[in-house]
């Protein structure tokens, strides 16, 4: 199949591109820009006026539940999801039943999406044996199976010998650990970040120290290790700070955040919101506020959804009762368009936090090509109209999981077409 | 965001907390309660106000006294009154929150008195009823114990009658307590100058100072020159060591005796909202002395909650 992709804006936040330039593809690579090469016949043209063609997005957190929780979605309906969002690549939390700690469960999962041949997904092995904290995983075993890297999901290892073992048994293959800092007795009980609007709620409160004293253990133990370290869900300026430190001295730290705490904070839980109940939980305006100084800086390279789908009867509870978790792969685009527009940062730089950047985090687990338009590369990207509004609701969402902070909110930027090596697999109309 | 309590027109239609509820509303309610005290004395107690309509008792957390107390209150206002023990029976057979309200409000209740042990629960509750349902909070989690909070204003109306020129002082264990919350929220929206809250660090939850009171360790300290005491209860399984190491050492700093209720205005009252721990939060001599207010506290509860249910249950819907 060859494609010819015309009259569209190109965007392509890796080389810094943003042009107008029509794209060429052939067979599952992309075979020309601007020019197409001799010969090139299109099989098919896409009359991509008036909208951009991006690198597909690449989501450094996506819970497709399965397998384990199939009632609350399936790997069928998720990838359906991360196409509408315009999401290609699709890294897996180990928080599944049972946990990501087997290599036959890997090539389970990876075999059932090659079936469903959509998204790609990039499962991440769990650190621990069930994410206990007790028992290292067979880490190299994990890695051939098609894990990128290994992580404890929202588990904290409370042995912090434990802890030092798995990054001194991760760096000597040189694994990269992705891990969420919390310490496991601060943050214990709490269901929204300690504060004013805790205490006024009377909801038991996360200190912001939960997330700076892990940081501090986990630096500490990687200034004797040297283990590469991808700090995931950062939700505090303090918390910030030490990242933005540890950077500067040199350690091999990484960072992402949820893309809600760009937008929202603890007082958007209003009169007990339980779809605001998210793990970390919403921090501050100030927080809030570091967050984007750091997206701006580049402290934090990637945005991601943290999409967790939660059923009807886990999340209509009362606030301290209800699951964690928002859906969100359908919302990442809109919602860094939104940030982007919020704060005046130039589009090529807003995408690069959900496209090139995130890339990079993956590293050389990936393919060379994800998250950029090159010739030669492989074709995985999304048609956009940025300027599309649409309204967040449980009929406008593909995902099972249809419970978020911002249901009935209008956002920017609809996917119209999403190509995964060089097929289109999700359309929409205008 | 509306405000969840009141309706289109303003008007009352649950009573979910006292945390920005208007002052008329407030000043409506003990006003109300004012033309209910006198029925307690006449040979019959009731008042026709919801007669033919349905109370329903739902309590998700143990409580014998604030349960009867609304019970009482229903009863005088000519109400059926149901109680429903969720505890024993829902809860435990997995049924979920909003499944046992749909079922309940099929059976054409008015009122739902809710008690539940998660902050939020009858806000939740609220947003899922029938429209012409109501609901008042009969404390949920710590968050908050409105109809404590107003029975608690009534009381320091009653016997100090102006607010504006009033020092009053939160004792225990404000962290946990849903009627400190909402104590402080009624005092200061009907203008006390001053709110105290003492306790030990353990036992205060942060940002208390955004709530406009002012904190103090020293109890002595705190308790000068005030005009109205309000000891809060000290739960038992606060005691066991992780936030207090004993009781003797709390009732040692925190106890109130009449030493140190002698650094008080010589008129100070003293209130509790029950079940009180003698010799833990507050020594015999002084809930029993003269200045101790905590019976008329029940009697002015049935009068309160009287005020709100006719209230509520005379709103239009939400």
């Amino acid at each position: 199949m060859k494609l010819h992709i015309q009259g569209a804006r190109l965007i392509d936040p890796a080389s810094g591109l943003d042009a107008q330039q029509d794209v060429f593809i052939a067979g599952n690579r992309v075979v020309g820009l601007a020019q197409p090469p001799v010969d090139f016949t299109a099989d098919r043209v896409i009359d991509a006026r008036g909208l951009v063609v991006m690198p597909g997005l690449v989501d450094l957190a996506a819970r497709l539940r399965e397998p384990g929780y199939e009632y609350r979605a399936t790997l069928e309906s998720e990838m359906q999801a991360a196409l509408a969002g315009g999401v290609t690549s699709l890294v897996l939390p180990p928080d599944t039943d049972p946990t990501l700690d087997e290599p036959g469960l890997i090539e389970m999962l990876k075999h059932r999406a090659r079936l469903l041949n959509q998204a790609r997904l990039y499962p991440l092995g769990a650190m621990t044996v069930g994410l206990k904290g007790e028992k290292l995983t067979e880490m190299a075993q994990l890695t051939d199976a098609g894990c990128v890297a290994f992580s404890q999901a929202d588990e904290p290892v409370t042995d912090t010998t434990m802890m030092l073992r798995a990054m001194q048994y991760a760096r000597t293959f040189d694994y990269a650990l992705w891990l969420r800092p919390q310490d496991p007795w601060l943050g214990r009980g709490g269901v929204a970040a300690a504060g004013a609007y805790a205490g006024r709620l009377g909801l038991a409160g996360v200190p912001v120290q939960a997330e700076t004293i892990a940081l501090n253990t986990l630096f500490e133990l990687q200034r004797m290790t040297d283990v590469r370290l991808h700090l995931c869900r950062i939700s505090s300026a303090a918390g910030l700070e030490l990242v933005r430190a540890a950077r500067a001295e040199g350690l091999r730290v990484t960072c992402d955040v949820g893309i809600h705490h760009v937008h929202l904070t603890d007082v958007d839980i209003g009169y007990f919101d339980s779809q605001s109940n998210l793990t970390p939980p919403l921090r501050s305006q100030r927080d809030r506020d570091a967050i984007r100084a750091a997206l701006a800086d580049g402290t934090i390279d990637a945005i991601c959804s943290d999409h967790t789908p939660v059923d009807d009867d886990s999340k209509l509870l009362p606030f301290s009762e209800a699951e964690p978790g928002a859906t969100g792969l359908e919302l990442l685009l809109s919602l860094t368009l939104k940030w982007a527009r919020e704060t005046d940062t130039p589009l090529v730089k807003a995408l690069g936090r959900v496209t090139s950047m995130p890339a990079e985090v993956l590293g050389s687990r990936v393919l060379a090509s994800c998250g950029r338009i090159e010739v030669g590369g492989t074709a995985d990207l999304c048609l956009v109209d940025l300027d599309a509004m649409w309204t967040v609701s449980a009929q406008t969402l593909c995902s099972q999981g249809k419970h978020t902070p911002l249901l009935g909110i209008e956002l920017p930027g609809r996917v119209r077409t999403t190509i995964v090596d060089g097929q289109v697999v999700y359309e929409s109309q205008a | 965001m509306r405000n969840p309590q009141l309706n289109r027109n303003g008007e009352l239609t649950h009573l979910l907390t006292l945390d920005g509820l208007p002052r008329d509303i407030v000043n409506h309610i003990l006003d109300t309660a004012e033309t209910f005290v006198p029925l307690a004395d006449r040979d019959i107690k009731k008042v026709p106000l919801l007669r033919g309509k349905s109370v329903f008792n739902l309590f998700f957390e143990n409580s014998t006294r604030t349960r009867t107390t609304f019970e009482i209150a229903a009863k005088r206002l000519s109400a059926d009154v149901y109680n429903l023990n969720i505890n024993a029976s829902s809860a435990s057979k997995g049924e979920s929150l909003l499944d046992t309200i749909s079922n309940l409000s099929a059976m054409q209740a008015d009122v739902f008195v809710v008690r539940h042990s998660a902050s939020g629960a009858p806000h939740l509750i609220a947003q899922h009823v029938a429209p012409h349902v109501h609901v008042v909070n009969a404390g949920d989690g710590w968050h908050a114990h409105p109809t404590q909070g107003l029975l608690d204003m009534y009381t320091i109306r009653h016997y100090k009658r102006d607010f504006t020129n009033l020092t009053v002082a939160i004792v225990g264990d404000v962290l946990h307590s849903r009627v400190a919350r909402s104590d402080i929220n009624a005092l200061t929206t009907l203008g006390v100058p001053e709110v105290r809250v003492i306790g030990p660090m353990t036992l205060l939850p942060g940002g208390l100072e955004h709530m406009g009171v002012k904190v103090f360790h020293d109890m002595r300290e705190g308790l000068r020159d005030v005009d109205v005491v309000i000891m809060l209860r000290l739960q038992n399984e606060r005691m066991r060591g992780a936030l207090l190491p004993s009781a003797q050492e709390y009732f040692k700093n925190y106890g109130l005796t009449q030493e140190k209720l002698a650094l008080a205005k010589p008129d100070a009252i003293v209130m509790h909202p029950g079940p009180m721990n003698r010799g833990v939060e507050i020594d015999s001599a002084v809930a029993d002395g003269k200045q101790a207010v905590i019976l008329n506290q029940v009697t002015f509860g049935i009068a309160v909650r009287m005020a709100v249910m006719s209230i509520v249950a005379g709103a239009g819907p939400a």
